[in-house]
């Protein structure tokens, strides 16, 4: 039995996946919080939030973001794609700074217009 | 220059005001800014975790503020970013200076105050030891790094468990430096679970309750070293217990102040719970006319709850606008057993549309519980929680009928279970 904080709202479940019973999650108020603790147990997932270098606007670091959630073992390797890259102003809000990040199918979207 | 409304603030509070009080009918809006950007705290917040309740999926505070500033545009709302209120009268008059038209005293007949908060500093909490650089709030480092590009430090140590010092281990940790712990005075963390869970757990970086920073050593004007103590249930460090740790920054986070200043100078009403003013069901306070909303009334842990509290803010000075000042008794809403502070302080049953909202915080950890409303002695309403912290702001409704029993004041209690 794996006993896990729920981090998929500020509600913070306490949860008990039970790697035994195929991964059966007890202690969750919502379904989001079951399968966020079936997928932590098999397969953990996060989401990155970074900024990139950004020229010519006002400010020089545009805020980022996976789009989704990448495995949480990538996540250093993807900070070193994030820190290498610089982009050019006018971005968009959810407009792709990196595409495919590391093969996941994932993009990096900037979060601010700038 | 006059306006209907003139709401002092374009964080996340300042922009749910103006925008509710347009839809209520206003049409002479101005929004007042310090920054040269809207949406305030918001845009250093690059972290996700926003807007869940408000709009049903995880955003980053950018993209939180970017929503509310996408739906000013067009709005017709007089936006003025780069102006400091120096101060505003009694009889809303608003004295503010910018680059752009130097010192000018503008005209409201309602006022939103929405300044937001400020850290909590070393001077606040008193740590003995050098006073070197190295030294930051854990939201100036937040700034420096997420705005600015600079890394404060490669040895971190946090005190305090505040939010804003657990979202900051994890991001010094993604950038390369090395967060060696964090420290939290009190047997609890004041940070949300899932923030312990993400931003501690997830790099290993251990979490040292009923300790604090008892000594800061320098080395060169710059920060070099701290000792960490246990301390006893009164929070006085226990001599023995000390341990070192070699570090080249220490971020604090111990807490945030309502910055009130401005509030102060009009001779509005503080409550010394919330270092707020004292509201009423409708935000207003003491002043007619003039309403607060957001961290600058109560420090909230969620801004989806700043938003929906400022458009309540908003709706109510479009309403005193429009149809005149609220009249009618008030009651008191005062914290019994277990209860930090609530808010409203004050409800005026007869001005009530519905529902009264009440928000407060609880100063323990509480597992199973009972919040109960007193009227006297007699308890009007009971409501079941299956755990209570002080860190997580709670709320009950109070229907107006329920209210409409209360006789002078009602308490608002914890009973464990």
């Amino acid at each position: 039995m794996k006993e896990l904080i729920c981090i998929v709202c500020p509600r913070g479940c306490h949860l008990q996946v039970d790697e035994d019973n195929g991964f059966a999650v007890t202690g969750n108020s919502c379904p989001r919080g079951a399968e966020y603790g079936r997928n932590e147990a098999v397969h953990p997932v996060r989401t990155l939030t970074s900024t990139v270098r950004i020229e010519g606007a006002p400010i020089t670091r545009l805020p980022v973001r996976t789009a989704s959630a990448i495995p949480k073992a990538l996540l250093f390797d993807a900070m070193n794609e994030i820190n290498r890259t610089s982009v050019h102003a006018p971005v968009k809000r959810g407009q792709a700074v990196i595409k495919d990040l590391l093969g996941t199918g994932v993009d990096v979207i900037a979060t601010r217009d700038l | 220059m006059s306006y209907e409304l003139i709401v002092i603030g374009a964080g996340p509070a300042g922009l749910a005001a103006a925008l509710s009080a347009r839809k209520q009918g206003l049409t002479r809006i101005a929004i007042l800014e310090r920054d040269k950007y809207l949406g305030g705290i918001l845009n250093q917040c690059i972290h996700n975790g926003f807007g869940l309740h408000r709009f049903r999926e995880e955003l980053t505070g950018p993209e939180y503020a970017g929503r509310f500033i996408d739906e000013l545009s067009g709005s017709g709302i007089d936006v003025f970013t780069d102006t400091m209120v120096l101060n505003v009268t009694r009889d809303k008059q608003v004295h503010c200076v910018s680059p752009q038209y130097g010192y000018r005293i503008l005209e409201a007949q309602s006022v939103v105050l929405a300044m937001g908060c400020r850290e909590r500093t070393r001077g606040a909490i008193g740590i003995p030891g050098d006073r070197p650089s190295g030294v930051f709030t854990a939201g100036t480092a937040q700034r420096y790094l997420n705005l600015e590009g600079y890394l404060c430090g490669k040895r971190v140590l946090i005190l305090g468990s505040g939010d804003i010092g657990l979202i900051m281990a994890r991001r010094m940790t993604l950038e390369g430096a090395k967060v060696l712990a964090c420290v939290e005075v009190m047997p609890y963390s004041g940070g949300l679970s899932r923030n312990i869970a993400q931003c501690l757990n997830d790099f290993n970086i251990p979490l040292y309750l009923s300790h604090t920073v008892t000594e800061i050593r320098a080395q060169n004007g710059r920060i070099s070293g701290v000792t960490v103590s246990k301390v006893d249930e009164n929070r006085r460090p226990i001599p023995g217990t000390e341990m070192d740790f070699e570090c080249d920054t220490l971020l604090l986070s111990v807490g945030l102040i309502p910055e009130n200043e401005l509030t102060r100078g009009m001779g509005i009403a503080i409550d010394p719970r919330t270092n707020g003013a004292v509201v009423y069901e409708n935000m207003e306070t003491d002043l007619p006319g003039v309403f607060a909303c957001g961290n600058v009334a109560h420090v909230h842990d969620l801004v989806d709850y700043v938003s929906k509290e400022s458009e309540k803010a908003g709706a109510a000075a479009a309403k005193y606008v429009l149809q005149g000042p609220n009249e009618g008794e008030a009651i008191d809403v005062i914290n019994g057993d277990g209860v930090s502070y609530t808010l409203p302080q004050r409800i005026r049953v007869s001005a009530l549309d519905g529902a009264a909202e009440i928000f407060f915080r609880v100063r323990r950890n509480y597992g199973k519980a009972q919040i109960e409303v007193l009227s006297g002695d007699e308890s009007i309403a009971v409501y079941k929680r299956d755990r209570l912290a002080p860190g997580e702001m709670e709320s009950i409704r109070l229907s107006r009928e329920l209210l409409s029993k209360a006789r002078g004041e009602i308490r608002v209690s914890i009973k464990e279970q």
